[in-house]
């Protein structure tokens, strides 16, 4: 068995190098292929109806008028009479027509008769108003020491408020997909996280044996954890496809749609309670938090908190979900993190701030409470040092007497981030052609790259040699891109695949070179005796001595077993610099400071992409992202990319990023560095808000108008 | 949008804050950033949406980069629907449908406007550019190269429109400062988050493009 071991650090010829995104071309120039750009010859037009209401009977559903417009070839109805429809949103009917405008006309003309069921709608940030409508599932109490004595025994007890709205995915690409059926067979094109297992779900909702739907996915648009199941829509595509004969039906669902029924994030809200020593070391915790992931509840796991300071020795835990008639969560990039983390580091910035500490203190003092005490030490004084904190930091609200101020803040994060089961077939061709196939996917965070440049490390073989397949359920099984999961899974399973298969050849070549097989290695395009390069082949040549069948090998990560290659668990620290304008309300970013800790590092570009992108994900919502739901109907009024606000080109501010790529780290193997990042901006963000005006606000996102009512409120107190 | 939204920028006083910015702090009385411009842009056109129903099919030619097409469409069929799926120009993507995320950019008659907002009927007679229409062959345009080099993109599906109304506000602005490319490129909206490398690309393209 060859030894799969990383080369080291300085020995790396292709990883670790910053190397341009191989897909780059064909994206900028337009080219790239997604879902919803796939025309087949023939191809039908699909679309939903769907609920206008959060909550109603079907009582009758008439499609008879749709199916008399010209052009229209197929109505499913996917909410027949007596269906109790859950949210704004929801399915109904399903048409497909000759053309897009033919089946918005076929779904005007469904006549539906609802019944709309008149329990008021709840919107959880109102906990009393959930409580009296019976909507409040308690999870119960979790003790740990004994929190009471501890609160009794603490020098200093801070209290505070804090919340966090539900927001959504709002994938650029919607969701959906492109599919046919030629005879008992399917060709479906979906937009998805999961190109090895959607077919499987598919083929579920089908009722048909998996293998008979091919999927194919050259480039996605965006899933960021609501992209992982084929979903209702694409099972209505299906059936519409197969009652028009067979003849391609695309389906995507609509902005106002994909926002309102395509997943979102959990809100989470409560209070928080510590106890502390007058040095700021943290003695007790206590938590009363909700949340809401739709009807189903829950969704968040407020055991995670106190987050990173997970070792406070005495601790309550109270945490509720709250039933709402909305559409149902999903993974949202680093599940439950962000928003324990905002609520985690909103507490510990108000204790220092209420014991006069610098906060960059308290949060170093107590670092014991972490797992892992030395990196975010380093972390902390690494960030603030970006930030200039010693110079920059003022005590909270000690601002100065203009109208623009400005504030530090810090949040901190974890992720697991350890590479998913995988594997890699790897041929060698007798022409020297190399092959490396995976059913994995490349979301745009560079996995094409990366496999690429592990595969010609590995071989000695130029990147551009190198033949890569991946994107389609016959290569052999990856798992699905979500939690941080892939780089580590499909590096590790290239790397063993492609070792396997340069055994192979060596075996082949080493009577050629007059050596033993496992003397020789592969470099820079030859095959060569191990510190003797005059004893060589090129690799053209080596390859012809294969004979007439190629060599394939496959490679496996079982992550069970990571064998050195990969590893999770990582640390990172954020502080946000920023300005606020207290007569407008307006917050400005002036800079976000990363220090991500990060296992070994494939590619240093796409790896600090994966970085700026997610602390600009941070800005959208500490600033400006929420989904706002009329307390009295259910409605998603926001439900528009227009008023759904993202941050643009100018919102960000500078972005400073430090990965920590040390051999004391690279040494762990490759972790996903998806999730991690996206972690502490928020909480960093909010923080140096309260820092610059003096005062907490407590829910965000900080729009100008929240800013302004905690200053008027606070103001109010004063006097 | 683009380059004209550039200019439109200019005139007003320097508060240090994108429009978009503004814009979300009145929350949901906000109107549309795009739709003040398009107004200006006289292309207005209501969603397709709010459309009523057509006549019917009507025969229409469009001038795409340099290339006449004839085609039967509906008069509410937009500009962005008619390139995508009555013909194959696919690199402008549709997003929000509504003139807010610039993902459909296209350049007509020289200026970037959202395609998504402009009715295909309107753009007869007019020159239409796409982002197909800006690389020579395989080669890549100016602006397309410094994305690639320096990693504007993650998912791509905002790249085109982020390229076109790239290339249009250079055109209008040879030499631009790092303050211009963050105005002239606020009507573009992308959700992995790829406005650093944007920033560095467009000043670099704008440096590779005056040679
Ligand atoms: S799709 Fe046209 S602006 Fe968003
Ligand atoms: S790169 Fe994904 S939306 Fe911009």
């Amino acid at each position: 068995m060859p030894d799969y071991k990383w080369p080291a650090m300085d020995k790396r010829r292709v990883m670790g190098k910053p190397i341009e995104r191989i897909d780059g071309p064909e994206k900028a120039s337009g080219r790239a292929k997604y879902s919803t750009d796939i025309k087949l010859p023939n191809m039908l037009y699909g679309m939903l109806l769907t609920s206008p209401y959060a909550h109603a009977k079907v009582r009758s559903i008439d499609v008879s008028q749709a199916e008399k417009i010209p052009g229209v070839k197929g109505v499913t109805v996917i909410a027949g009479p007596g269906t109790e429809l859950q949210w704004q949103g929801a399915e109904i009917a399903a048409v497909a027509a000759e053309r897009e405008e033919l089946a918005l006309d076929a779904v005007r003309a469904i006549k539906v008769d609802y019944e709309v069921l008149n329990d008021h709608f709840v919107r959880e940030e109102d906990f009393a108003k959930a409580q009296a409508a019976q909507k409040v599932q308690p999870s119960g109490e979790v003790v740990t020491g004994d929190p009471d004595q501890a609160f009794k025994e603490a020098e200093v007890v801070s209290e505070g408020e804090y919340g966090i709205p539900v927001l959504t995915h709002c994938c650029l690409e919607s969701h959906g997909q492109t599919l046919a059926w030629n005879g008992e067979k399917m060709e479906y094109f979906p937009s998805t996280q999961n190109v090895s297992g959607i077919a499987g779900d598919l083929a579920k909702q089908l009722e048909i044996p998996a293998e008979q739907i091919h999927a194919h996915q050259d480039h996605m648009g965006g899933g960021f954890g609501s992209k992982f199941q084929s979903d209702r829509w694409a099972a209505e595509a299906a059936k519409l496809s197969k009652g028009a004969g067979g003849r391609p039906v695309r389906l995507h669902l609509d902005r106002r749609t994909e926002l309102q029924i395509a997943g979102c994030r959990p809100s989470f809200f409560g209070k928080i309670k510590l106890g502390a020593k007058k040095d700021g070391t943290i003695t007790a915790w206590d938590s009363t938090t909700w949340s809401t992931g739709g009807l189903g509840g829950g969704g968040l796991n407020a055991q995670l908190m106190p987050y990173v300071y997970r070792e406070v020795p005495n601790r309550r835990i109270n945490h509720s979900s709250i039933v709402t008639h909305t559409g149902g969560a999903r993974a949202w990039r680093a599940p439950n993190h962000p928003q324990v983390s905002f609520l985690t580091c909103s507490a510990m910035d108000d204790l220092a701030a209420k014991l006069r500490l610098d906060p960059l203190e308290l949060f170093i003092k107590n670092a014991n409470y972490t797992a892992r005490a030395n990196v975010y030490v380093s972390q902390l004084k690494k960030a603030a040092e970006m930030v200039n904190w010693k110079s920059n930091w003022h005590q909270r609200g000690d601002s100065g007497t203009g109208p623009i101020k400005r504030g530090l803040g810090i949040g901190v994060g974890t992720w697991q981030g350890l590479g998913h089961n995988a594997t890699c077939k790897a041929t060698i061709h007798p022409d020297g052609g190399v092959e490396v196939e995976l059913g994995s996917q490349d979301l745009g965070t560079g996995t094409r790259t990366i496999i690429k440049q592990v595969a010609s490390e590995s071989l000695g073989v130029p990147m551009k040699d190198i033949k890569l397949n991946i994107g389609d359920n016959r290569y052999p099984v990856a798992g699905a891109s979500g939690g941080s999961t892939t780089v580590g899974g499909v590096s590790a399973a290239t790397r063993k695949a492609t070792l396997n298969a340069l055994e192979k050849l060596f075996e082949a070549v080493a009577g050629g070179l007059g050596a033993p097989a496992a003397e020789l290695e592969a470099v820079d395009g030859k095959i060569q005796v191990k510190g003797n390069p005059s004893k060589s082949m090129t690799w053209k040549e080596a390859c012809r001595k294969i004979g007439v069948t190629p060599i394939t090998a496959t490679g496996e990560n079982n992550n069970r077993f990571p064998g050195g290659l990969i590893d999770g668990g990582v640390g990172g620290v954020q502080i946000a610099d920023v300005n606020v304008d207290v007569e407008t309300g307006v917050v400005k970013i002036n800079k976000i400071a990363v220090a991500q800790d990060c296992g070994l590092i494939i590619n240093p570009k796409t790896a600090a992409s994966q970085c700026y992108g997610a602390v600009i994900m941070s800005v959208c919502g500490a600033l400006m992202e929420e989904r706002v739901m009329d307390a009295q109907t259910g409605v998603f009024l926001n439900a528009e990319m227009e008023f759904y606000k993202l941050a643009g080109i100018k919102d960000i501010g500078d972005i400073e990023v430090h990965l920590d790529i040390v051999p004391e780290y690279d040494a762990r193997g490759v972790i996903g560095l998806g999730e991690p990042p996206v972690v502490p901006g928020i909480a960093a963000i909010a923080n140096a808000v309260t820092n610059a005006i003096g005062v907490r606000v407590p829910t965000i996102p900080l729009t100008p108008r929240r800013v302004l009512d905690a200053l008027a409120a606070n103001e109010r107190r004063r006097s | 949008m683009g380059s004209k939204r550039d200019s439109d920028i200019q005139k007003k006083p320097k508060t240090g804050f994108s429009r978009r910015g503004f814009m979300r702090g009145v929350g949901l009385g906000g109107g549309a950033i795009g739709t003040a411009l398009l107004e200006k842009e006289a292309v207005a056109a209501p969603p397709p949406a709010a459309a009523a129903s057509g006549p019917g099919e009507v025969p229409i030619s469009l001038w795409v980069n340099g290339k006449e097409h004839k085609l039967n469409v509906e008069p509410r069929v937009t500009l962005l629907d008619a390139l995508r799926d009555h013909l194959s120009y696919t690199g402008a993507k549709r997003v929000c449908d509504r003139g807010t995320c610039g993902a459909c950019t296209v350049i007509l008659d020289g200026k970037a406007v959202y395609a998504c907002s402009v009715l295909a009927i309107d753009a007869q007679g007019r020159k239409i550019q796409t982002v197909e229409g800006l690389s020579q062959g395989s080669e890549l345009h100016p602006v397309m190269k410094a994305f690639v080099h320096h990693d504007a993109q993650q998912c791509g599906f905002c790249t085109p429109g982020f390229v076109v109304a790239a290339k249009a506000f250079l055109d209008e602005h040879p030499n631009p400062s790092d303050d211009q490319v963050r105005d002239g490129l606020g009507g573009n909206l992308c959700r992995c988050g790829t406005y650093v490398g944007i920033r560095q690309a467009v000043l670099e393209a704008a440096k590779g493009m005056r040679g």
